[in-house]
């Protein structure tokens, strides 16, 4: 694996995060209702920042939670490496709530499916959007992101890596090429 | 750490981190007991075939909970109304429930190795509900999850084991499980319920209950089996509620925070009083509902081991 180019950096992050809170506060009308779903890991990071900045905008905060998708995953049986099983906290009724699912990456759609198949068990949502960071393509559902911070036209081989202050230790996203053996 | 664990026979050739692999698990799967719609699609398609050869209601009501929590059809074979009647041998009939294609049995024997024995003969998995007086794992598991969601950590913890040591699985899972995590055990009980040379676990005995309170964080209070042994082994049910039932009085001298757990059915006025069974410091309750968080990581886990074995047998 060999890093190959930086697509976005801190600031860069930031304003894709002040644009996204924007987006949603122009599409929703207001923050009632409003509560943002992340989707573990980083996704969830990424749901507190938006959160922030739509609190600096509108002077109200919204509710956040987070979801954990191991277990709804269709791809349990199939993948190389242990799954890490973590843990759901939503701790308001989403019945009615106009939800936004915020996740890091947006790639084949799994992910989002199995969160939706996730939501979709604590409830009867009045709506689900999907906010992204990084848009990389290569759909396998027929899902797409209504808000997304930078689309990133990619080659399969690649493989798109973000990096945050809370769990990396640096605001970055980056591309990174996989090398042939 | 890496799961690779078909089976779950005991806590004995569990190491440390494996141990807190369960523990940790378990945590994210006791927030979906507390859903409307409390189950996941984790084990979808799967078959847990319950095969007890002992009477249990709450353990066996526990991993039907936990499997149907995780989307697994659940089949439960009585062997009072099986073929074991009929003088089928176990690998027999363990064979027969792996050409039904199940994938997991939860079993529960009166011969202590069952389930070991079974797992070496089978492909399918094997969780060991209780074999003879040898090991109940899962039993330990939830016991040391309470006692880990109470007081935030097991090392270092003070616990004490009160009762029927010499027949008790429960008791002999909860010494290996404990010492592994660091916990310090201490055994209580009549000498002839305590086996000879059981200091080699890594233990200290004693016959004092109030000693064994002293100093202890939790006490973990094992069920008297006169179902087991008959009467006479026993000092009778009296007098042993004289000398080693947990009560408030004796409640008083220990530690004011002191964790009470019981493993299930209580013998109110034998073991303990009502009093105490039903008190502040009693978690008797939280352990049934934490067994099925336990029992469905523990599910999770031999399943994920036995589909990662699978997948290699198709590419090698």
């Amino acid at each position: 694996m060999k890093e190959k180019v930086k697509i976005l950096d801190k600031e860069g992050i930031a304003r894709a995060i002040t644009r996204i809170a924007h987006e949603i506060l122009e599409k929703n009308k207001s923050t009632e209702d409003l509560c943002l779903i992340g989707i573990r890991n980083r996704g969830v990071y990424l749901a507190e920042r938006l959160a922030e900045r739509i609190k600096n905008i509108e002077g109200v905060g919204v509710l956040t939670g987070a979801l954990d998708i191991t277990l709804y995953r269709d791809d349990l049986a199939l993948i190389s490496g242990q799954p890490l099983v973590r843990k759901t906290e939503i701790e308001f009724d989403i019945n009615g709530k106009n939800l936004v699912l915020v996740d890091d990456v947006l790639f084949t759609g799994r992910t989002i499916r199995a969160a939706l198949d996730a939501l979709i068990d604590f409830g009867r949502p009045k709506s689900i959007q999907l906010a992204v960071l990084v848009d990389r393509g290569h759909r396998e559902l027929p899902i797409r992101a209504d808000y997304a911070g930078k689309n990133i036209p990619t080659s399969k081989d690649e493989s798109v890596e973000v990096r945050l202050e809370e769990t990396e230790g640096v605001d970055e996203v980056v591309i990174i090429a996989k090398e042939i053996k | 750490m890496t799961w690779t664990r078909k089976d779950l026979l005991g806590l004995e050739e569990l190491n440390k981190e494996e141990l807190e692999l369960i523990l940790s698990t378990a945590e994210s799967f006791k927030e979906v007991s507390s859903r409307e719609i409390k189950k996941v699609p984790a084990l979808r398609g799967k078959t847990v075939v319950n095969l007890f050869y002992e009477p249990s209601t709450r353990t066996r009501v526990s991993f039907e909970v936990a499997a149907k929590r995780l989307s697994a059809d659940v089949i439960n074979i009585a062997t009072e109304t099986s073929s074991v009647k009929k003088g089928e041998t176990l690998i027999d009939t363990g064979k027969n429930i792996e050409a039904l294609k199940a994938d997991i049995i939860v079993m529960r024997h009166n011969a202590s190795g069952a389930a070991a024995m079974l797992a070496r003969n089978l492909n399918i998995s094997v969780v060991n509900a209780g074999d003879g007086w040898h090991e109940h794992p899962t039993q330990a598991l939830l016991d040391i999850f309470t006692l880990k969601e109470k007081l935030g950590r097991i090392e270092g913890l003070n616990v004490s084991i009160v009762g029927d040591i010499a027949h008790s699985r429960v008791a002999r899972s909860n010494i290996w499980g404990l010492i592994k995590l660091g916990a310090k055990v201490t055994l209580c009980a009549p000498k002839i319920l305590i086996p000879a040379v059981i200091e080699e676990m890594g233990v200290s005995v004693t016959n004092d209950i109030d000693e064994a309170l002293a100093k202890a964080d939790a006490v973990n209070v094992l069920r008297m089996q006169f179902e087991r042994d008959g009467e006479t082994a026993f000092p009778k049910q009296l007098e042993y509620f004289k000398q080693f039932g947990i009560t408030s009085d004796r409640l008083k001298k220990a530690k004011k925070d002191i964790i009470v757990m019981h493993p299930g059915p209580i013998n109110r006025g034998i073991e303990m009083s009502s009093e105490v069974a039903d008190g502040a410091n009693s978690v008797i309750l939280e352990q049934v509902t934490n067994g099925i968080a336990i029992r469905m990581a523990v599910l999770f886990w031999v399943s994920q081991a036995r589909d990662k074995d699978m997948k290699n047998e198709i590419t090698h």
